[in-house]
């Protein structure tokens, strides 16, 4: 690997981390990973795993679980415990992982589409139960695997595939449906906001509970160019100017528009404490 | 707070990391994000092309990193780090 | 009841209760479900033992997420099962294909009613019966047990999760309305009551492949926090679980997961036969129809006709090479099933043309008559 290493002199042996810090969780072995140049995967499950390291979460407790579509191929980079599951039921399994190991620290990472338009009663009932797991949205508005068809979280009148004259659905706005299900934290940020979204993972691993972070993430290949975003980068300097942070917000008014100037609120918008299913579950199994 | 005292913290120097850069070409997908966003400014698109056709980011002026990791963390392709080499007084 | 895992000795209950007992007496911890009937005695009685013995029951949104959530627990290292009919057997088909592919060990116990679609909710069907094989799209073995009576819901339900970790796959107990809510004497005696242990890893980490099978052609399981940091996809993937998209690959991972049933069929396979040393002409049968079957079967040899029976208890996979030596004894086989004619294709394909092959079907919602097997049995000699 040295040999591919560019820099300004040679490696220095005093230096040790000769490594990105993320491949510490990934299987190396499968890198380079397949999402496009300007993807946001890449850089959630970088937020990701500076999580873990942060929290000192043992790898072997790890348990990531994906479903389908671009953002269902990330179980298959983190080496941990991991399971890429079928469309829309990856918080289903890991309902079935979590309460068959409850020693396990159990994620899902998933895209908008998986988790929110075929998983979208699993996703609400979850929170509704309220279980100890954390589920990572991260959301690029469209179906982005099968070739940029609109999906539940597409802003009204954005162009897909499926949605040639613009998307006449009324979308998800995603922290107001977890919070209305009850998820106990629930926070959004865009790819630009790196370092935000690591704490908001940070603060919903640690959480005992349903929590709930969505990353708003350029699509330059399925969503960006068709709706005249240009580049990753264009869409990332959009979201800096765009994004405007409310924590503790009302999450309703946390509507996206695709008008490319409007105002995207971002922040914490729930943090609350809650029993867990389990322990509701146990302490009300034990007092009969 | 007096403008005195605001005027001295916005003049102070406060010791920085000094850090070193390490890039994967191989892995870069020749996004940008960390030429961008590096609040330092210390990286630059190289000429060359990698084995993808990319342009990778160099560090053009590494004197400048404060080894603060924006660019490990926003490269979406995990193609860049840095580390803390020194201390700048 | 009891917060005995194995509630031993004589017990009247009916088969849906039975079928839970099973599960339970086989170490079955984690069981997530979706009301529906005819099963919703399993369910019920699953939410009131699951915590008397330490495990963990859920009713899930609907049967999508209930089958998912009992991979997640078969993964998370607990043996698990789900139950359910013909609709929600329905709804449950694709991840199915994921406990296939991923080779995870569960039961799934489908109490069959008339179908259709919402069909007859309250009534006896053997519809389901092809579905359990070729339900789930892409080619697979299966493994279906098919019970008769409460006592076997229980001892069925024993096998089922005995093969499932023995074969590292979902194994189906396709039973009906009729056994389900039939209550019979159960006799449960913890001798009888062998357990076949998960396949754990024997190697280290570094070396282990989670996909790389023994002689048997069955791989070793390793379960969520055990340090083997396993990938597990529904994609094509190598021994190392990694997805892989090539042929070579797709025709060693599929084609290991029909080998592996079909290769070890003289272990699986189990019928059982009456009155077929001297048979000149034979019934086929399976599951509750078998029981009308017995009925027709004692009144031809009242009548003295060489009747014979052979009941299928597994009934997937299909018992071709028993069925095609004995119809090369007997001048014709009937196959009387509570559906329109689906098991009767396997019979008529094992057979060959050495003998006649007729239906005696029913539509659903009830029972054959036993003269109505008989009539058949007769017309053929």
């Amino acid at each position: 690997m040295t040999t591919e290493l560019k820099q300004k002199e040679e490696v220095k042996p005093e230096l040790t981390s000769a490594e990105h810090p993320a491949t510490k969780y990934l299987r190396e072995e499968r890198l380079p990973h397949i999402w496009c140049s300007g993807c946001g995967l890449g850089s959630a499950v970088t937020s990701l795993t500076n999580a873990y390291e942060k929290l000192e979460i043992p790898i072997d407790d790890i348990g990531v679980v994906s479903g389908i579509g671009c953002s269902g191929r990330a179980a298959g980079y983190f080496e941990t415990d991991s399971y890429h599951t079928t469309h829309g039921r990856a918080i289903p399994f890991a309902t079935g992982l979590k309460l068959s190991n409850p020693e396990m620290n159990v994620t899902v990472f998933s895209g908008d589409g998986d988790l929110f338009a075929i998983g979208g009663n699993h996703f609400i009932h979850a929170a509704r139960r309220n279980l100890d797991m954390t589920v990572i949205c991260v959301n690029n508005y469209n179906f982005g695997m099968t070739g940029g068809q609109f999906g539940p979280t597409t802003p009204r009148g954005a162009t897909a595939t499926t949605s040639p004259y613009g998307n006449y659905e009324n979308p998800f706005n995603l922290p107001d449906l977890a919070a209305s299900a009850g998820a106990v934290y629930v926070a959004r940020w865009t790819s630009v906001h790196a370092r935000r979204i690591q704490q908001a993972m940070e603060d919903a691993l640690s959480k005992k509970g349903f929590s709930f972070v969505e990353i708003l993430s350029p699509c330059p290949t399925g969503y960006g160019r068709k709706n005249d975003l240009g580049e990753g980068i264009d869409e990332l300097k959009s979201y800096q100017n765009r994004a405007v942070i409310k924590h503790e917000s009302d999450p309703s008014e946390a509507e996206i528009e695709r008008d490319p100037e409007a105002e995207i609120v971002v922040g914490n918008f729930v943090d609350i404490d809650r029993p867990t299913y389990c322990e509701v579950a146990d302490d009300y199994l034990q007092s009969q | 707070m007096s403008t005195e005292i605001e005027k001295e913290k916005a003049t102070e120097k406060w010791p920085t990391d000094k850090g070193y850069i390490y890039i994967r070409e191989d892995y870069c997908k020749g996004c940008g994000y960390c030429i961008e966003f590096c609040p330092q400014e210390v990286l630059e698109e190289s000429a060359g092309f990698n084995e993808k056709g990319y342009h990778p980011p160099e560090p053009t002026a590494i004197d400048k990193c404060v080894n603060c990791g924006f660019c490990s963390i926003i490269c979406p392709d995990f193609a860049i780090w840095d580390e803390k080499e020194g201390t700048n007084e | 009841m009891s917060d005995e895992a194995m509630m031993t000795g004589k017990h009247f209950m009916n088969g849906d209760e039975a079928c839970a007992e099973g599960a339970l007496a086989a170490g079955c911890r984690f069981f997530a479900g979706y009301p529906i009937t005819p099963q919703s005695e399993i369910a019920e009685r699953m939410s009131k033992r699951m915590p008397e013995v330490g495990g963990r029951f859920i009713q899930m949104e609907d049967e999508l997420s209930s089958i998912a959530a009992v991979l997640g627990g078969s993964w998370g290292g607990s043996r698990s099962m789900t139950a359910t009919s013909g609709p929600g057997f329905s709804l449950m088909m694709e991840n199915i294909g994921l406990g296939m592919m991923t080779e995870t060990p569960c039961v799934i116990a489908n109490i069959q009613r008339g179908s259709p679609s919402t069909g007859l909710p309250t009534a006896v069907g053997q519809g389901d019966m092809m579905q359990a094989q070729w339900g789930s799209h892409g080619d697979y073995g299966v493994i279906a047990y098919a019970p008769t009576s409460p006592q076997e819901m229980f001892d069925f339900t024993v096998k089922a999760f005995n093969k499932a970790e023995q074969y590292m796959m979902p194994v189906f107990v396709m039973a009906d309305e009729k056994i389900g809510h039939m209550r019979e004497r159960v006799e449960i005696d913890e001798n009888k009551v062998e357990i076949y242990p998960r396949r754990k890893p024997e190697v280290d980490p570094d070396e282990f492949k989670p996909y790389e099978p023994d002689e048997d052609l069955v791989p070793h399981m390793a379960s969520a926090g055990e340090g083997y940091r396993v990938h597990v996809t529904g994609l094509t993937h190598n021994q190392q679980g990694y997805p892989q998209l090539d042929v070579e690959t797709q025709q060693e991972k599929v084609g290991r997961l029909v080998d592996k049933v079909e290769k070890n069929k003289d272990d699986i396979v189990e019928i059982e036969t009456i009155g077929i040393e001297d048979a000149e002409v034979l019934i086929v049968s399976y599951g509750m129809a078998f029981r009308t079957a017995m009925g027709a079967y004692k009144r031809a040899r009242e009548k003295g006709i060489k009747a014979g029976i052979v009941r299928l208890v597994t009934v997937w996979p299909f018992p071709d090479d028993r069925i095609k030596e004995f119809s090369k004894q007997v001048k014709g086989i009937v196959v009387p099933e509570i559906n329109l004619g689906q098991m009767v294709r396997e019979v008529e394909r094992a057979t060959a043309g050495n003998a006649e092959v007729k239906l005696v079907p029913h539509p659903g919602g009830g029972l054959h008559e036993p003269d109505q097997i008989l009539e058949s049995l007769e017309a053929l000699l």
